[in-house]
C-alpha cells in the first residue's frame, strides 16, 4: 500500500498549493448543490472528481472558475483570494473545459485557440486599427502560440478546420487547447472522455500526463473509474454535494461509502444510470486491485 | 425564385442541336431590333424611335444579346476550350434567356402604358422581342452539362485585374444610367437587366469565381472601386440632382457601416443608432455659423468633428454601460427608448423646458457649406471641362469618411478584438470563461459605432443646411438595420449594395413612396425566408443562419482552407 503510494504520488508534500478552495457552498433555493467542499490542488498534481450524477462536481467546478457565486466559501488562488469572476479566474491562472463541449463552432481551429490568446494580449481598438509594429508582433505571436498549442495536442494539421466539421475527440482536444492558451497553472476538465472510446481515452490520459509534465496541475472530472484511477494523484469523491472522502486512488475506490454512494442505497430516483456506474465501478475496482498486485 | 418547368426531355433530348443556332438567330434579331425603332412615341422611354442610333434601353440589350453570344461561344466555338471547363455557360445562357424575355416584354408593356396603346410599337420592337423569345428558347434546347469545376479556371493574374477592373466599370455605369433615367419605367427595365446580368453570372458560376478573384485581389479590387466611386461625380456633367441623391446614399451608407460594426461584429441589436448621427449633426449645427447656432463658440471644422464625434461615442458609452450587462432584447427596447429619448429631447430643449440648445421643433436651418482651410464646399468647380457642384464637394468628402469608417471595420474585424466579437457571438458563456472581456468588447463596438456616426453626422448637418428633430425618427433607424439585413450583416460590399438599394430606390421610384414601407416590409420578410444572410453573405454569418447545414460547412472549410494555401 505505502509502496504504490509513493510510485503513484511523485508530487512533493511541500510542493506548492496552487488552488485552496475551502468551505465551497453553493445554494439554488432550496437545493443545496455543493456544500461546504474543501479542495486543495498543489503544483504538478493530478486530482480526480467522482462522484454519482447530480452529485455537484460540474456545479463546484463553476463555482471555482466564477461562473457562479458561491453562496459561500473562498477560493484562493497561487495564496491570493479569488474573485469569482470567469475573467479574474481566467487571468489568475485557472482555464477549465466544459462537459457539454462549447467550442466556437463557426471559428476554424486555428482561430478558436487564438480566443483564448485573448487575456495573455493587450493589442486595443486604435492599435488594431492603426496595425502598428506592436500589434503585428502580437499577432504573430498569438497565431504562432496557437499554432503551437493544436500541434501539442494533436491537431496541428486541423488548424483550418471549422470546430463544427471536426470529429467529436478533435472537438475535446481543441477545448483543451483553447483552454491552454490562456497560459494557465491549473486546467479544470469537465469529463474529458464523455463519448470516447477505449483508445481515444487512453490518447486522452496521455495527453493529460504530458499537460501534467509540462507544469500544469490538472483538475479531472469524469465517470470512467479506470481512467481516473489510473490516472490521478489524488481523488476526491463527491456526493448529494458533499466532500464524501478524499484520499489516494487506492484509499477512495477500496471505501465502502463510495460503492454504496454508486449503487444507491435504492432511494435514489436515477437508478438506470448509477447500475451501469456501479457495474464499471465493480469492474475497474478488480482491474485496478489486480494492477496494483503486479505492481508489487 | 420563380421556377419554369423544364420542357419534356425526349423534346430536348431530339432537339439539343437546334438550340445553338436558335440561340445565335436570338442574339442576332435582338442586336438587329435595337438597331431599329422600337417606339412610335419619341417622348417616352428616352426617345427610342431613332434607327441606327439605339437609345438607352436599346443599348442594354445589345449588351445582353453580346453576353449571350459570348455564352453561345463557350458552349460551341472557339472559347468552349478555355471557358467550357468551368463556367456553365448553358444554364447562363438559360437565366439570361429567361430575363431577357421579361425586359423585352416589360419594355412592350412600357410603351403600351405610356402611349397609346400598342399600336405604338415599331417593328424593332417585335424584332427584338422575337430575338429575346428564340435566346429563351435557346436556353431551354441547349442541355446542360451539370458540372462545373473552378479550379480548373486558370485565368492569367492579369486577365483576373481586367475582369475586376471591367466589373468596377460596368457599376460605374450601371449606376450611372440608372440615376440618369429620369421615368419610372426606364429604371425598373434597368432593375430587370441588371436582375439579368446578376442571375446569369450566379447561374453560370461567374460570380463564384469573381468571388475567389477578388479574395486574391483584393488590393486591386479595393483600390479600383474607391476610383470608380471617385470618378462617378464625373459622369454627371454638373447635374446636382443626382448628385444629391449620391451624397444621401453616402451618409446613409456611412452610417449604416458604422452600426454593422454593432450589429454585424458585435451581434448588439441598436434599435436608436440614428440618434448617434443626429446628436453629430446636432453640435455640428449648434457650432456653426448660423444666425440660429445656440453655442457661442465657433471653432474650425475639424474640431467639431472631433467634438460631434465624442459627445456621440460619449452617449453611447453612457447608455451602453448600464444596458450592455444584459442581453439580447433587453438591449434592443433600451436603445429604441434612447433613440425616441433623444428626438424628443432635441425637440424640448427650445428654452421653455429648459435651456434653448436647438430651438425645440424649428430646428437650426442656414448651417452654412462647410470651410476647411480656404476651400468652400458651396463652390463650384471646373474639373477637366466638367462642371463639379456643390454636392460633389461633400461627395469626396463622405468619400474619405465612408474609405475610413471602411478601413475601422474591416481592421477590427481582423484583430484580437474581432475575433472576440466573433466568440461572444458564437457562445458568450464560454467566451467569458476564455476571459474574454464580453462587457467591454460590446461597450467598444457601441462606442466605435456612435464614434463614427457621430462623424457623418457633423458632415451631414452642412450638407442638409439644416437640423431638426423629425430627421432623426425611429424609421431611420429601422431603414438602417434594413439596409444590413437586406446587404448581409457583418458584411462591407453587402451593406453598401443594401444601403444604396434603401436609399436609391424611393428616390428613384417616386410613385411608390406610398407603399415604399409595405414594400420594404414584405421585401425583408422575403430575404428572411429564402436568404437570411443578406444578398453579400459573409462567410461565418452564412453558417450561423444555417447551423444545420453539413455541405455549407464543407464548402466554406475548403475556401478556408484554399484561401490559407
Amino acid at each position: 500500500m505505502t509502496v504504490t503510494e509513493e510510485v503513484r504520488n511523485a508530487v512533493p508534500a511541500d510542493a506548492q498549493v496552487v488552488l485552496e478552495a475551502s468551505g465551497v457552498t453553493m445554494r439554488f433555493g432550496g437545493l443545496l448543490a455543493v456544500n461546504d467542499v474543501n479542495l486543495t490542488v498543489r503544483e504538478g498534481e493530478i486530482v480526480g472528481l467522482i462522484g454519482p450524477n447530480g452529485a455537484g462536481k460540474t456545479t463546484f467546478f463553476n463555482c471555482l472558475t466564477g461562473l457562479y457565486k458561491p453562496t459561500s466559501g473562498q477560493v484562493r488562488f497561487a495564496g491570493q483570494p479569488l474573485a469569482p469572476k470567469p475573467r479574474a479566474v481566467v487571468k489568475a491562472g485557472m482555464a477549465r473545459t466544459f462537459q457539454n463541449i462549447r467550442l466556437f463552432a463557426n471559428m476554424t481551429a486555428l482561430e478558436n485557440v487564438m480566443v483564448g490568446r485573448y487575456c495573455r494580449t493587450s493589442s486595443g481598438a486604435l492599435t488594431s486599427v492603426l496595425r502598428g509594429p506592436k500589434f503585428r508582433r502580437e499577432e504573430r505571436a498569438t497565431r504562432a502560440r496557437a499554432q503551437e498549442l493544436l500541434e501539442f495536442v494533436g491537431l496541428g494539421k486541423s488548424s483550418e478546420h471549422l470546430a463544427r466539421n471536426m470529429p467529436y475527440g478533435d472537438q475535446r482536444r481543441l477545448e483543451i487547447a483553447r483552454a491552454l492558451a490562456t497560459d494557465p497553472k491549473l486546467i479544470l476538465l469537465d469529463e474529458p472522455t464523455a463519448g470516447m472510446n477505449p483508445q481515444e481515452t487512453r490518447q486522452a490520459s496521455d495527453l493529460i500526463f504530458k499537460i501534467r509534465d509540462s507544469g500544469l496541475s490538472v483538475v479531472v472530472i469524469e465517470h470512467d473509474m479506470r481512467f481516473i484511477f489510473n490516472l490521478c494523484d489524488r481523488v476526491l469523491c463527491l456526493v448529494r454535494g458533499e466532500a464524501l472522502i478524499e484520499g489516494t486512488p487506492a484509499e477512495v475506490q477500496s471505501d465502502p461509502r463510495v460503492i454504496e454512494a454508486y449503487i444507491g442505497t435504492g432511494e435514489g430516483d436515477d437508478e438506470d444510470e448509477d447500475e451501469v456506474d456501479v457495474e464499471q465501478a465493480h469492474v475497474q475496482d478488480t482491474t485496478v486491485s489486480e494492477q496494483q498486485e503486479e505492481g508489487r | 425564385m420563380m421556377r419554369i418547368p423544364n420542357l419534356p426531355e425526349s423534346f430536348t433530348s431530339k432537339h439539343a442541336a437546334k438550340g445553338w443556332p436558335l440561340g445565335l438567330a436570338g442574339v442576332a434579331l435582338l442586336i438587329i431590333g435595337s438597331f431599329l425603332s422600337w417606339s412610335y412615341d419619341s417622348n417616352i422611354l428616352g426617345d427610342l424611335s431613332f434607327i441606327l442610333y439605339p437609345g438607352g434601353l436599346q443599348i442594354l440589350a445589345i449588351i445582353g444579346a453580346v453576353i449571350g453570344l459570348l455564352l453561345l461561344l463557350i458552349v460551341k466555338g472557339p472559347l468552349a476550350d478555355r471557358f467550357g471547363p468551368w463556367l456553365d455557360a448553358a444554364l447562363g445562357i438559360r437565366a439570361l434567356g429567361v430575363w431577357m424575355l421579361a425586359y423585352m416584354v416589360l419594355v412592350l408593356v412600357a410603351i403600351t402604358t405610356e402611349s397609346t396603346g400598342l399600336i405604338n410599337v415599331d417593328p424593332g420592337g417585335w424584332v427584338s422581342f422575337v430575338g429575346a423569345l428564340l435566346l429563351f428558347l435557346a436556353g431551354r434546347f441547349i442541355p446542360l452539362r451539370e458540372h462545373r469545376d473552378l479550379s480548373r479556371a486558370k485565368v492569367p493574374g492579369w486577365a483576373e485585374v481586367l475582369a475586376v477592373a471591367i466589373v468596377m466599370a460596368a457599376v460605374l455605369f450601371g449606376a450611372a444610367f440608372a440615376l440618369g433615367r429620369e421615368d419610372a419605367w426606364s429604371f425598373i427595365l434597368f432593375l430587370v437587366f441588371a436582375g439579368g446580368i446578376a442571375a446569369m453570372m450566379i447561374r453560370s458560376g461567374l460570380l463564384t469565381w469573381f468571388g475567389h478573384v477578388s479574395q486574391r485581389q483584393k488590393k486591386v479590387l479595393t483600390l479600383s472601386a474607391f476610383l470608380v466611386a471617385f470618378l462617378f461625380p464625373f459622369t454627371q456633367s454638373g447635374s446636382d440632382a443626382n448628385m444629391s441623391i449620391a451624397t444621401q446614399v453616402l451618409v446613409f451608407a456611412a452610417t449604416a457601416m458604422g452600426l454593422n460594426i454593432v450589429v454585424g461584429l458585435a451581434g448588439l441589436l441598436d434599435l436608436g443608432y440614428i440618434a448617434f448621427l443626429g446628436s453629430g449633426a446636432y453640435v455640428a449645427a449648434t457650432m456653426s455659423q448660423s444666425a440660429f447656432a445656440t453655442i457661442g463658440w465657433k471653432p474650425p471644422f475639424l474640431v467639431v468633428v472631433l467634438v460631434g464625434a465624442c459627445v456621440a461615442a460619449l452617449l453611447g458609452l453612457v447608455i451602453g454601460s448600464p444596458t450592455l450587462r444584459v442581453s439580447g432584447d433587453y438591449l434592443a427596447i433600451v436603445t429604441l427608448g434612447f433613440g425616441e429619448i433623444f428626438r424628443f429631447a432635441m425637440f424640448n430643449l427650445d428654452g421653455n423646458n429648459g435651456p434653448n440648445l436647438t430651438n425645440g421643433p424649428n430646428g437650426i436651418p442656414g448651417i452654412p457649406d462647410l470651410q476647411i482651410g480656404g476651400f468652400n464646399f458651396g463652390d463650384e468647380h471646373t474639373v477637366a471641362g466638367i462642371d463639379l457642384g456643390r454636392f460633389s464637394n461633400y461627395y469626396f468628402l463622405l468619400l474619405i469618411l465612408i474609405g475610413g469608417v471602411i478601413l475601422v471595420f474591416s481592421r477590427l474585424n481582423n484583430s484580437r478584438i474581432g475575433r472576440g466579437w466573433v466568440a461572444i457571438r458564437e457562445d458568450e458563456k464560454a467566451a467569458e470563461a476564455m476571459g474574454v472581456n464580453v462587457f467591454g468588447l460590446k461597450l467598444l463596438a457601441f462606442a466605435v459605432g456612435a464614434f463614427l456616426a457621430g462623424l457623418a453626422g457633423t458632415i451631414k448637418a452642412h450638407q442638409d443646411g439644416a437640423v431638426s428633430p423629425d430627421q432623426y425618427m425611429f424609421l431611420e433607424s429601422a431603414f438602417l438595420l434594413a439596409a444590413i439585413v437586406l446587404g448581409g450583416m457583418g458584411t462591407i460590399a453587402g451593406v453598401l449594395l443594401g444601403a444604396t438599394i434603401l436609399k436609391l430606390l424611393p428616390e428613384k421610384l417616386r410613385f411608390f413612396s406610398e407603399y415604399r414601407l409595405l414594400l420594404f416590409g414584405l421585401l425583408l420578410v422575403l430575404m428572411m425566408r429564402v436568404r437570411p444572410e443578406g444578398l453579400v453573405a459573409s462567410k461565418r454569418r452564412q453558417l450561423e443562419f444555417h447551423e444545420d447545414d453539413e455541405e455549407l460547412a464543407v464548402a466554406v472549410e475548403s475556401d478556408l482552407v484554399g484561401e490559407t494555401k
